[in-house]
C-alpha cells in the first residue's frame, strides 16, 4: 500500500512536469508568433493571402491553445489517480463526441478555403482583361533571372533555344524578327509601374525554378517547356527582392533578382525612352 | 492448419545462418529491419548534423569533416552542391530507410503474427526475400556518396530536369543513378512486404479474431500495406522512366529546347510535371503509410498505461479508412504552384482539408483515451503522449499548407520543413521509441532501463520543439527550404539568428539518441529479465514467451474471445482481461 502511494507520488510529479511542458508549448509558439513578421504586403491580392493566413493563424491558434490546455489538464489530473473512474463510453457517445472536432474542422479548414480562399484564388488565377496591363517575360536559368519587355510594338521577338549565344543572345531571340528590334532587356531587374496589372510570362531555360516575390505574395514555379502566366498588381513603390524557391542546383540559394516598382509616369517614360535594348545595335 | 504450421517451422530453425541471417522467422526479420534502420539512422542523422553546422555557422571551416569527405568539404568549407547532397540523402534515408524500416517493416513484421495469433507470416520466404532486397538498396545509397560528383543532390523528391540531366548539378551523375536503382529496389521490397501483410492479416487470424477485434496496430499496418501496394508502383514506373531519360535518350520528363551546359539537349515532348504527379502519387500516401502505424502503436500502448480501453475504437477504425481513401486523391497539394491547372488546385485543396475531419477525430480519441484512466507515466507511455502532442501540432500546421491560398506564400518554405518533421519525423520517431520501450521485453526477454529512457524522453521532447516549432515561424518570415545559406537576401536577415537555436537543439537531440542506443544495447545484455506479460497487457503477443520461440506459441495457437482493450472490467479478477480469457470467466464487452 505504502509502495503504491510512493509510486503515485512520483507519478504525479512527472505528470505535473509534463502537463506544464504541454501548457508551455502554446506560450512558446505565441512568443515566436509575436516576434515574426511576414514581409509587408505590396500587392493587391497579397492582402487576400494575408487574410487567409491570419484567419488560419487565429482559428488554428485557438484550437492549438485549447487542445494543449485540455491535454495538459488530462495528464495532470489522471496521473494522480490510481483507479479507473470512467471505463468505456457508449458507442453513441463516442460518435457524438466525434462531431465536435469534425464540426470545428469543417468551419476552420473547409470554411476558410471556401469563404476566404476561393475569391483570392480567383483573383490570382482567374481570367483578367488583357488591356491596360504591362506584359513582361521572365526567363529563369541556372542561376539568374532574365527580364525582357516587348517594347513599343507590344510584341516579343520570337525565340528559339538553338539561337542562344552567350553573352550576346542569352534568350535565343531571332535577330531577323522585326518585332525583336525594340525588345527591352534588363537582366535580373524587373521594373513595373505601381497600381497597374502586371502580366508576367514565366519561362525556364533549363531546370525548374520558382519565382518568389515575398512582399508581393507571389510564388510560381517556372517550368521548362511551359509558359506560365502570373498576374498581380503591385501597390507599393520601392525596391524588392526576387528569390528562387524551387531547388535548381548549387547556386539556388543566391539566385537573386530585383523588382523595382515605380510611379506610373516614371515607368512610362523609361519604357518609351529606354536604351536597354535586347539587341543594342552596332 | 495450426499443426501444419508447427511442422513447417520446426525444421527451418537450424544453423546460426538459418536462424539469424537468412531467417524466415517474422520476429528475426522484424528485428533485422529494426537494426538496419538504426544503422541508417546514424548515417542520416549525421548528415543532418552537418547541414545544421553549415546553416548556423556558414563561414566556418571544418578540417575534420574534410578528412571524411575530401571533395564535398574541400579546404574544410562545405560546397553548396555537397550541402544539396546532404539535404537529399538525409530526406531519402530518413523517410524510406529509417522510418519505413523501423516502423512499418520492423514493428509490422514482429507484431502482425504475434498479435493476430499466427505462427508466422503467410509467406515466410517472401518475407526473407523482402529483407534481403533492401540490403543492396542500403549499400547503393551509402556508396553513392563516394562516386564521382557525389550523392544525388536534386532533393528527396528528385524533380527532373535537375535529376535527369547529368550536368545540371554535380550529384546528377552516378549518384542520381544509384539513388534511382536503390529506390526501385526499396519499392520492390516494400511490395513484397505489403503483399505479405495483407495476406497474413486476411487469412492467418486465429479463431475468434474477427476484424473488429484486431488491435489498432494491426489495423494501421493493414491499411498502410494496402496504401503502399496501391501507391508505390507509380514511383517504380517513374524511377525506371527517369533512368531511361538519363541513360537511353527517352524524353518522358524532358521537354524540347532544354539549354543546359551551354548546349541545347536533343530531348523533346516530355514534361517535368509528369514526374511530380507520379512522385506525389506515391509520396503523399507514403506519409500515411508511416503516420498511421505510429498512431496504431500509440493507441495500443496507451490503454496499457491508463488501464482502460481506448476511446472510440470504431470511430478510429472508420477514420483510418477514410484517411486512407482520401490520401490517394490529394497528392496535388504538393503542386499548388507547380504550373498545373489552377482549377485542380482548388479540388486538391478542398480534398486535402477533408482529411482534417477524420484526423481531428483520431486526435480527439487519443486525448479522450486518457479520460478517467489511471495514467502511469512509464517511458513507453511518455513517448506515446509525445506522439499525441506532436500529432496535434503537425496536424494543425497542415491546415495552412493544404489551403492553396496560404500555400502560395508558404510553399517550399521552412514552414513546410517544420510541418513534415512534426508528422513524419516526430510522430513516427516518437511512435518508434514508444514501441521500442514497450515491446523490447517481448523482442529480447529483457526490460530497458526506465531511468535512461526517461532522460531520453525529456531531452528528445524539448530539443524536438527547439528544432521544429521555430521552423514554422522561419517559414512565415519567408525562408525558403534547401538554401545553403541565408546571407544573400536582405528580407531573410531576421531568419539568420534563429538558425542557432535550431542547431543547438539538433545537437541535444542527437545526444539524446546516443543515450537511447546505450540503453538499447546495455539492456540487451544486462536488462532485468522480463516475464511473459510485464505490462499486464491484454493482446495476444503477451501470452507468448519473452522472447517467443520459432512458431510463437509452444502449444496450441491461442483462441480469442474478446476485443483487445479489456482493461478494468468490473467483476474481473484482475484489472486486465487478456483476449484469450473465455466469456465464462469474465464478461465480454466487444
Amino acid at each position: 500500500m505504502e509502495e503504491a502511494q510512493r509510486t503515485v507520488g512520483r507519478q504525479s510529479v512527472t505528470g505535473m512536469l509534463l502537463a506544464l511542458v504541454m501548457a508551455a508549448v502554446p506560450l512558446v509558439a505565441i512568443l515566436y508568433a509575436t516576434h515574426t513578421r511576414l514581409p509587408f504586403v505590396a500587392s493587391q491580392h497579397g492582402s487576400g493571402i494575408d487574410s487567409m493566413i491570419n484567419y488560419t493563424l487565429i482559428t488554428v491558434g485557438v484550437v492549438f491553445i485549447v487542445a494543449h490546455l485540455i491535454f495538459a489538464y488530462f495528464i495532470w489530473r489522471f496521473s494522480r489517480q490510481d483507479r479507473v473512474t470512467s471505463r468505456l463510453a457508449s458507442t453513441k457517445a463516442e460518435w457524438r463526441w466525434t462531431l465536435i472536432p469534425v464540426i470545428v474542422m469543417i468551419l476552420i479548414a473547409e470554411g476558410g478555403v471556401l469563404v476566404i480562399g476561393m475569391p483570392v484564388w480567383r483573383e490570382l488565377y482567374g481570367t483578367a482583361e488583357s488591356d491596360n496591363v504591362v506584359t513582361v517575360e521572365v526567363t529563369a536559368e541556372q542561376f539568374a533571372w532574365n527580364v525582357r519587355y516587348p517594347g513599343k510594338d507590344g510584341i516579343f521577338g520570337q525565340t528559339a533555344p538553338a539561337r542562344i549565344e552567350l553573352p550576346v543572345n542569352p534568350l535565343g531571340v531571332d535577330p531577323t524578327d522585326p518585332n525583336a528590334n525594340d525588345d527591352l532587356y534588363l537582366g535580373p531587374e524587373l521594373k513595373l509601374p505601381v497600381n497597374k496589372p502586371a502580366r508576367i510570362l514565366l519561362r525556364s531555360k533549363d531546370v525548374l525554378h520558382s519565382f518568389f516575390l515575398p512582399h508581393q505574395r507571389i510564388k510560381q514555379d517556372a517550368v521548362p517547356g511551359m509558359v506560365i502566366e502570373v498576374r498581380f498588381v503591385p501597390t507599393e513603390i520601392g525596391e524588392f527582392e526576387i528569390a528562387c524557391t524551387e531547388l535548381c542546383g548549387l547556386g539556388h540559394y543566391k539566385m537573386r533578382g530585383v523588382l523595382t516598382v515605380m510611379p506610373q509616369e516614371e515607368f512610362h517614360r523609361w519604357y518609351t525612352e529606354s536604351t536597354d535594348l535586347y539587341f543594342p545595335g552596332e | 492448419m495450426a499443426t501444419a504450421h508447427v511442422l513447417e517451422h520446426t525444421h527451418t530453425a537450424g544453423s546460426f545462418l538459418g536462424r539469424y541471417i537468412f531467417s524466415q522467422d517474422h520476429k528475426v526479420i522484424g528485428i533485422q529491419y529494426f537494426l538496419t534502420a538504426m544503422v541508417m539512422a546514424l548515417v542520416a542523422g549525421f548528415l543532418a548534423i552537418m547541414m545544421r553546422l553549415q546553416l548556423a555557422f556558414p563561414n566556418e571551416t571544418w578540417p575534420l569533416l574534410e578528412k571524411l569527405f575530401p571533395l564535398g568539404m574541400e579546404g574544410g568549407v562545405m560546397k553548396p552542391e555537397f550541402y544539396l547532397s546532404l539535404v537529399t540523402m538525409h530526406g531519402t534515408l530518413m523517410v524510406f530507410f529509417v522510418i519505413s524500416f523501423a516502423l512499418v517493416s520492423g514493428f509490422g513484421n514482429f507484431l502482425i503474427p504475434l498479435q493476430i495469433g499466427a505462427r508466422d507470416m503467410a509467406y515466410p520466404f517472401l518475407n526473407m526475400l523482402s529483407y534481403w532486397t533492401i540490403v543492396p538498396a542500403c549499400l547503393l545509397m551509402i556508396a553513392s556518396f563516394f562516386v564521382e560528383g557525389g550523392a544525388a543532390a536534386a532533393g528527396w523528391t528528385a524533380y527532373p530536369p535537375l535529376s535527369a540531366v547529368q550536368n545540371a548539378v554535380p550529384g546528377s551523375g552516378w549518384g542520381q543513378t544509384l539513388w534511382l536503382l536503390a529506390m526501385a529496389l526499396f519499392i520492390v521490397s516494400f511490395t513484397m512486404g505489403g503483399l505479405n501483410y495483407v495476406a497474413t492479416i486476411l487469412t492467418h487470424r486465429t479463431q475468434g479474431m474477427s476484424m473488429m477485434r484486431l488491435p489498432l496496430t494491426i489495423w494501421t499496418m493493414f491499411i498502410a500495406a494496402i496504401l503502399a501496394l496501391l501507391a508505390f508502383p507509380a514511383l517504380t514506373a517513374a524511377a525506371i522512366m527517369l533512368l531511361f531519360d538519363r541513360h537511353f535518350g527517352t524524353s518522358f520528363f524532358l521537354p524540347s529546347g532544354l539549354y543546359i551546359g551551354e548546349q541545347v539537349l536533343p530531348h523533346q515532348g516530355g514534361t517535368p510535371l509528369l514526374w511530380q504527379h507520379l512522385f506525389w502519387f506515391l509520396g503523399h500516401p507514403e506519409v500515411y503509410v508511416l503516420l498511421l502505424p505510429a498512431l496504431g502503436l500509440t493507441l495500443d500502448i496507451i490503454p496499457a498505461f491508463t488501464r482502460k480501453p481506448v476511446f472510440g475504437y470504431r470511430v478510429t477504425v472508420t477514420s483510418l479508412l477514410v484517411i486512407a481513401v482520401l490520401s490517394l486523391i490529394v497528392w496535388g497539394h504538393h503542386m499548388f504552384v507547380s504550373g498545373m491547372n489552377p482549377y485542380l488546385g482548388e479540388f486538391f485543396s478542398i480534398g486535402t482539408l477533408l482529411i482534417t475531419l477524420p484526423s481531428a477525430a483520431i486526435g480527439l480519441n487519443l486525448i479522450a483515451s486518457l479520460w478517467g484512466g489511471s495514467v502511469r507515466l512509464t517511458t513507453p507511455m511518455l513517448f506515446a503522449l509525445g506522439v499525441i502532442a506532436l500529432f496535434g501540432t503537425g496536424g494543425l500546421g497542415g491546415i495552412f499548407l493544404g489551403n492553396a491560398v496560404s500555400d502560395v506564400y508558404l510553399h517550399d518554405s521552412y514552414f513546410v520543413v517544420g510541418h513534415f518533421h512534426f508528422m513524419i519525423g516526430g510522430v513516427t520517431l516518437f511512435g518508434i521509441f514508444a514501441g521500442t520501450y514497450y515491446w523490447f521485453p517481448k523482442m529480447f526477454g529483457r526490460m530497458m532501463s526506465e531511468r535512461l529512457g526517461k532522460i531520453h524522453f525529456w531531452l528528445s521532447l524539448a530539443s524536438f520543439y527547439g528544432m521544429f516549432l521555430g521552423m514554422h515561424f522561419l517559414g512565415l518570415a519567408g525562408a525558403p527550404r534547401r538554401y545553403y545559406s541565408f546571407t544573400q537576401f536582405s528580407f531573410l536577415e531576421p531568419v539568420v539568428s534563429l538558425q542557432l537555436i535550431v542547431t543547438i537543439s539538433s545537437f541535444v537531440f542527437a545526444a539524446a539518441q546516443v543515450i537511447f542506443l546505450l540503453n538499447f544495447f546495455y539492456s540487451l545484455k544486462k536488462g532485468s529479465k522480463a516475464d511473459k506479460n510485464p505490462w499486464n497487457a491484454t493482446t495476444l503477443e503477451w501470452t507468448a514467451d519473452s522472447p517467443p520461440p520459432h512458431g510463437n506459441w509452444n502449444g496450441e495457437v491461442p483462441r480469442v474471445y474478446r476485443w483487445p482493450y479489456e482493461y478494468s472490467l468490473p467483476d474481473a479478477p484482475q484489472d486486465f482481461t487478456p483476449q484469450t480469457t473465455p466469456p465464462a470467466e469474465a464478461k465480454v464487452t466487444m
